[in-house]
């Protein structure tokens, strides 16, 4: 049975660290299928106006499209380049909760992120999508550095 | 290009102002006489008391329809109320549709609309008038509410109108005029235009002029008098930045704080009535008392009731329409289940928020209370306050005697309050004047400088012409809006009773357990 590997893009260079040490755990592994997986971070419980309600499935369609043509079908376009099996997914919602929750759908055996790239204060307090992963993951998580 | 926009706004503000001051008290005393002879005869056909009693027939319209609909719909605010809970917290819905409008966002939207002065200002002028007693028939009447507000808002749903490039627009006008049709009633066009009418006199009415206007007497209050045209400019100038000019930032930073400024007035009201826990008992037994005896009020009984009834349908807005503009961007595939969710809208405004408003004022001891007779004493036709106070002052005074520095708090409150449901109702101005006029850049631009140049008319005017005025538009609203519920209420019945028996054979399931 192949195995697969969840990838969680953030759209910043230390996403891509993520890319390249999935690609070398994939040459190891032999047969495998790399999903790429890129989280439009949104919440079902913020306050918005009657105006950007009307306009909301618009903006989605948007996002979505902005997503997947400038950062995962590249990166999936790269991947079968190279020679790998590779897929891109979109999603909206927490970043964290929808990384596993894909690597669980898809039955992955591990999920490769990198570090935060983003730090401070906000993430002193809140803490990072990464160390959320972490800590609620149902398959391996993979750091990278 | 809204940088300039806004630098000519300020430069006129600071102009204007040096060169009207002196003048100043001519330009609102001659905007108020014009404003009173031309609404005069609306609202006094609006108000109108039935044959041989006081009682508004407006109020009664209401009351009536929220009624009947409380029974044909077999008491749903009641049997639907957990699955409404449910709905809002997301377990029915599909992580398919993630990114879009929620139910909770829907209801959130909807509640800026109308969380504001009518819980702060509303409630402390239907005590003042009517009693404790009052808060009886304020309850009850946002109870029954919840069923006009279920079937407008399933309708909203279900006949918005979706645009190719993905964007929505819903309301009474669209299910007026669709609804009829397929029904195979004639004049749904007719009456379809007409509550646009009323839809955008509601908005400068209500939802503009009456905000203005109390925003500036809080202003006013704390920064001792000075003319209203000034605060009406500057407030046209935010309001114009943000509709006109489109800069999301003011309306974000509006978006997070109106919620918090909700919830901290509730926790303020909470513990007030937390370290007064002993008096609660009491001020229960004046709201049942007062509200069969009136205990005094002008008018008895009738007096409280017709306060109460008044300003609850002021405050949630059930039956006039509004709502059902709002809640129309949900993303369900089931109308019905934004119907259960906007059932929860008239709970929390009337029968949490509201409550909480009178229990407070009628703890605090500011009616005042003949002690020879356990009646309130009157002052002309309302009650005689400590303070003098009435509205908006009046609420103050009240959270006064449990913190001293929360009448600062609630003036910011009921400034931004006044500034959401300002920017909520330029946009149901705005669904209404597009249905009259057409969407298009130009049609939607003059709509917004008239809603803009109305901020001004509304903060000089007195308080009394406009209040009535803002009253009139917005019943009137509810005269036609009703009027179509009528027709159309099968059609609800029809998606509730299929929705309810998918819902029990488990064909509808939950996502979330």
């Amino acid at each position: 049975m192949a195995a697969k590997l969840v990838i969680g893009l953030d759209g910043s260079d230390s996403g891509s660290r993520a890319v390249d040490y999935a690609k070398k755990l994939a040459s190891l592994i032999g047969d495998c299928e790399l999903i790429v997986v890129y989280v439009i971070e949104w919440s079902p419980y913020t306050f918005q106006s009657a105006e950007e309600n009307a306009v909301r499935h618009k903006r989605r369609e948007e996002e979505i499209e902005a997503a997947t043509t400038r950062l995962v079908n590249p990166a999936v376009e790269a991947l079968k380049a190279e020679g790998f099996k590779a897929r891109g997914i979109v999603k909206h919602g927490d970043v964290a909760d929808l990384l596993d929750k894909t690597a669980v759908s898809e039955k992955a055996d591990q999920i490769v992120v990198s570090r935060n790239s983003e730090g401070g204060f906000v993430q002193r307090i809140f803490g990072s999508a990464t160390a959320s992963l972490v800590m609620h993951a149902s398959v391996p998580v993979t750091v990278v550095g | 290009m809204k940088h300039i926009i806004l630098k000519s706004f300020a430069a006129l503000i600071f102009s204007s102002t040096a060169a009207f001051a002196q003048e100043s008290k001519g330009i609102d005393e001659t905007v108020n006489e014009i404003f009173a002879s031309v609404t005069g005869p609306f609202v006094s056909l609006i108000f109108a008391p039935l044959p041989g009693t006081s009682f508004p027939w407006i109020v009664l319209w209401l009351v009536v329809a929220a009624s009947l609909f409380t029974i044909y719909f077999g008491f749903v605010q009641f049997r639907a109320f957990r699955h409404s809970i449910e709905l809002v917290r997301g377990d029915y819905s599909d992580p398919e549709d993630a990114g879009e409008v929620s139910h909770f966002q829907a209801l959130a939207t909807a509640l800026s609309g109308t969380v504001g002065l009518g819980n702060i200002a509303g409630v402390a002028v239907a005590v003042g008038i009517g009693g404790p007693g009052a808060t009886f028939w304020m309850i009850l009447a946002g109870l029954l509410g919840m069923a006009s507000k279920f079937t407008e808002c399933t309708l909203g749903v279900k006949y918005r109108n979706e645009y190719p490039d993905g964007t929505v627009s819903g309301g009474p006008m669209y299910y007026i005029s669709k609804g009829f049709t397929e029904r195979g009633i004639p004049g749904g066009r007719i009456l379809a235009v007409v509550f646009s009418v009323f839809c955008i006199l509601g908005a400068i009415g209500g939802g503009n002029m009456f905000q203005a206007n109390q925003a500036h007497a809080q202003i006013a209050g704390i920064t001792g008098e000075y003319p209203g045209w000034i605060t009406g400019l500057v407030f046209a100038a935010v309001v114009f930045a943000v509709i006109v000019g489109g800069i999301k930032s003011i309306a974000r930073v509006t978006e997070k704080v109106v919620p918090f400024m909700g919830i901290l007035y509730v926790v303020a009201a909470l513990i007030i009535l937390l370290v007064n826990f002993d008096q609660i008992g009491w001020a229960i037994g004046q709201i049942f008392e007062g509200a069969f005896t009136g205990l005094g009020v002008a008018g008895g009984f009738v007096g409280a009731l017709i306060q109460g009834f008044k300003r609850a349908a002021f405050s949630n807005e059930a039956g006039v329409g509004s709502a059902a503009i709002a809640h129309s961007a949900v993303r369900t595939k089931e109308p019905i289940t934004e119907g259960f969710v906007s059932l929860l809208e008239p709970f929390i405004d009337t029968v949490v928020i509201c409550t909480m408003t009178a229990l407070v004022i009628t703890i605090s001891g500011q009616l005042m209370i003949d002690p020879a007779t356990g009646n309130y004493i009157l002052d002309g036709n309302s009650i005689q306050t400590v303070g003098g106070t009435s509205g908006v002052a009046l609420t103050s005074a009240a959270f006064a005697t449990g913190f001293s520095w929360f009448p600062y708090v609630l003036a910011i409150a009921v400034v931004l309050f006044a500034f959401s449901t300002m920017i909520s109702w330029s946009y149901y101005g705005l669904k209404a004047w597009t249905f009259l006029f057409g969407e298009g850049k130009t049609a939607e631009l003059i709509f917004k400088v008239m809603f803009c140049v109305f901020v001004v008319i509304g903060a000089a005017a007195n308080l009394g012409p406009v209040i009535d005025f803002s009253d009139a538009a917005i019943f009137a609203m509810a005269v036609v809006n009703i009027s179509a519920l009528y027709v159309l209420m099968p059609i609800v019945k029809r998606e509730m009773v299929s929705y309810q028996a998918r819902l029990k054979s488990g064909e509808i399931k939950k996502f979330k357990n």
